[in-house]
């Protein structure tokens, strides 16, 4: 025999009971409250804390003043500047262009800046800006080549290979060494001077420069005024046929003003005004009539 | 009609979806319990290749979730209080849900009651062209003549359970096939109305989408009997709470259901009037002591009734399980002779196999098969719902024969009349015109 018991109470869910069980059963839901409601609470807890004035305040001045401790410590901070590879005009220039008062914290260094600064000056070619450890901000400086000094309505200047400003220069004296070009334009041309200056080795000790004209062509200018006009395009091959001629016939020994290859097929001879009579006389001499 | 053919199909797409989905609910709604079965699909095909799938396609499958509740609000297998009814099936609903751990939002349900109806339907064309199409099929359904069904009732099933063609009958399948002239036998179901509206209403207010209705005996009879009885000819008698259902299958198809509105419930009230004890103490003796066939050392054990009027030394009456079989049996017998009553009105007994199968948590009580055997006929077994997948322990009895039921149906839907296109002819040109209009706007 067996004591009766009453049937147990009815389970049934609530409707909102229901809902919410069916709802919490949604796999988008569930995720999105189990992983989204913690991140969100995490998020909120500063953001809330921050939404008054004062407190965000005081947290900004906390933040810059634990960053101004850290810059300011001695592994930070940079003391001398090193450069190498500059001349001492050079060293003098970058340090004026680059006004540390040194120490100075890492921090506040803008190295890029700096680099661009210093590219920016005309005997730079290119620069590198490291800041060493010990505190020491080491500059490595490659200087411009001047290559040839270019007359101009400015006066005269040394440009490097490539036609780049090197420095002002005061009296063509002080560089005998380096060939003169001059002329409007005369800078963006540089590398085609450079080489008629090569092929014109052979005449290199009367040449006296290179004259840009008209901003397309050169002329080469030799002592006794003498004048190579060469043409725009191809000016190269026609200046070694020029040197080849003379050195053949030894042309440009002779009273010749102005070589004209302008048009290089039909090269054109200016003569001196008293070499034209010289020649008709010699040409008579040859021919066998009588002097006078 | 047209009606009742677009909610229909729209049931149809419905279960689709949840197919697509994974994962649908099954739903039991009986007059003493709640069964709600989660089931998972896969989607993986079935290992048989063609034609019939390893284990009827029921490995496609898996139980994942399993509930049953007390039901309540409901009465001879219809609900007559919808919010109590409401209730029990949202308790069921979510512990199946919970036990799941996942979120349903289709269902499939079946129910008892209602008065069911049986109706066997012909119909016959001529084939335009030699060869049966699809479009053959729908045609020949739609032939098929509508018996006067009545007011306030709706088609529940209407499955095409034979087709002809010329000569040649006991097809299931004549797409393909050469003749001039397709019959077809269809078996259409009816049910009350308003009983279907009820449950479709209190499933709603669950937040549930329902996505397919069925009968229990029908149900019943896929998940108990056997193929071989489907196949030749039997009976299934599912002995519910406030109902009982039977229907006749043959040739794998059901031909025939009817319901008898008696079940294990009024056996219950029965040992309540009885014995005077209150209807939960009848239920547990019922279930504990119950049986149908007394012999002589049932008079010797005695059975406490307790009391409840809280003086136990005086009220602590005993009866003879002799005496509770003595009131059980007469209620057994009289529900027999109303199913025999039922299975003569079908033609039961021109089957070839007259098996009958007994089913239902009211076939639990012991000695029923013999009592079975003398009113039903010779061949009487006891049946038991075919294991499926994941399904718990607790729910493996005859009395889940429905939900399991459910499943293969769920699984492995029958055809119905409503999975056709319906016929062109039978369009209206309302629906034509505005196909027309659609193409000229659109185009």
């Amino acid at each position: 025999m067996r004591a009766l018991t009453p049937p147990a109470r009815d389970p049934a869910p609530s409707r909102l009971a229901y809902r919410f069980e069916r709802l919490w059963l949604t796999p988008l839901f569930r995720k999105a409250l189990l992983r989204g409601g913690p991140v969100l609470l995490i998020a909120a807890l500063p953001g809330l804390w921050l939404t008054d004035a004062d407190r965000r305040e005081a947290f900004a001045g906390q933040l810059a003043t634990l960053r101004h401790e850290i810059a300011t410590r001695p592994e930070f901070m940079v003391k001398l500047m090193a450069i190498d590879g500059a001349s001492p005009e050079l060293d003098e220039d970058i340090r004026e262009v680059l006004p540390l008062d040194f120490p100075v914290s890492s921090f506040d260094l803008d190295l890029e800046a700096m680099r661009e600064t210093v590219i920016g000056l005309d005997a730079v070619r290119s620069a590198d800006l490291h800041v060493r450890p010990g505190g020491i901000l080491e500059l490595t400086v490659v200087q411009r080549v001047p290559a040839v000094i270019w007359r101009s309505d400015n006066g005269l200047e040394l440009l490097d290979r490539s036609g780049n400003r090197v420095a002002p220069l005061a009296r063509r004296i002080a560089r005998p060494d380096l060939p003169l070009i001059a002329g409007a334009g005369a800078d963006r041309a540089v590398p085609e001077a450079m080489a008629l200056i090569a092929v014109a080795g052979p005449v290199r000790d009367r040449l006296r420069g290179l004259v840009r004209m008209g901003e397309r062509r050169w002329d080469v200018v030799l002592d006794r005024d003498q004048r190579i006009l060469l043409p725009e395009r191809g000016a190269l091959e026609t200046l070694e046929r020029v040197i080849a001629l003379d050195q053949v016939s030894d042309m440009l020994a002779r009273d010749v003003r102005a070589v004209d290859m302008r048009n290089p097929a039909r090269p054109t001879l200016r003569l001196a005004p008293g070499a034209v009579d010289e020649l008709q006389r010699i040409r008579r001499l040859q021919a066998g009539a009588n002097e006078g | 009609m047209t009606d009742l053919y677009q909610s229909q199909r729209a049931m149809r797409r419905m279960r689709q979806q949840a197919m697509e989905r994974g994962v649908i609910a099954i739903l039991d709604v009986g007059s003493s319990k709640i069964a709600c079965l989660v089931l998972r699909f896969d989607g993986a095909a079935p290992a048989g290749g063609e034609g019939v799938a390893a284990l009827a396609g029921q490995s496609r499958f898996r139980v994942i979730g399993a509930a049953t509740t007390r039901s309540r609000g409901i009465r001879f297998g219809d609900i007559h209080a919808m919010n109590e009814a409401e209730r029990a099936i949202r308790t069921a609903v979510q512990a199946a849900q919970k036990m799941a751990r996942v979120r349903v939002d289709h269902v499939i349900a079946c129910f008892s009651g209602a008065n069911p109806r049986s109706y066997g339907l012909d119909g016959a064309i001529d084939l335009d062209e030699g060869q049966v199409g699809e479009t053959d099929v729908a045609r020949v359904l739609a032939a098929c003549e509508m018996p006067p069904i009545g007011a306030g009732r709706e088609v529940l099933h209407a499955q095409p359970v034979n087709f002809a063609l010329d000569h040649r009958s006991g097809l299931s399948d004549p797409r393909g096939q050469i003749g001039n002239r397709l019959a077809c036998d269809m078996h259409l179901l009816t049910v009350d109305e308003s009983a279907v509206q009820n449950l479709v209403h209190c499933i709603k207010r669950c937040d549930l989408e329902l996505a397919g209705l069925a009968s229990s005996a029908y149900v019943a009879g896929i998940s108990s009997l056997v193929e071989d009885e489907q196949e030749l000819g039997a009976a299934c008698i599912d002995m519910g709470g406030g109902a009982t259902g039977l229907s006749i299958f043959i040739k794998k198809h059901m031909i025939y259901a009817d319901s008898v509105r008696l079940g294990g419930d009024h056996v219950s009230l029965d040992i309540s009037k009885g014995l005077q004890v209150p209807l939960a103490t009848a239920e547990r003796i019922k279930a504990l002591y119950g049986g149908v066939v007394a012999t002589g050392m049932d008079d010797r054990e005695m059975i406490g009734l307790g009391g409840d009027s809280g003086d136990f030394e005086r009220d602590s009456r005993t009866v003879s399980r002799a005496e509770l079989i003595g009131i059980m049996r007469p209620r057994v017998e009289e529900i027999f002779e109303d199913v025999r009553a039922r299975l003569d009105a079908a033609g039961f007994e021109h089957l070839p196999s007259r098996q009958i199968v007994l089913t239902g948590a009211g076939s639990q009580i012991p000695g029923l098969d013999g009592l079975a055997a003398r009113i039903l006929g010779q061949q009487v077994r006891l049946g038991r719902p075919l294991r499926v997948q994941g399904l718990p322990q607790s729910a493996t009895g005859p009395g889940f024969a429905a939900a399991v039921g459910l499943c293969l149906f769920a699984a492995h839907p029958q055809d119905e009349w409503w999975d056709f296109d319906i016929a062109t002819e039978r369009y209206p040109a309302r629906s034509l015109k505005r196909a027309v209009r659609w193409f000229k706007e659109n185009w």
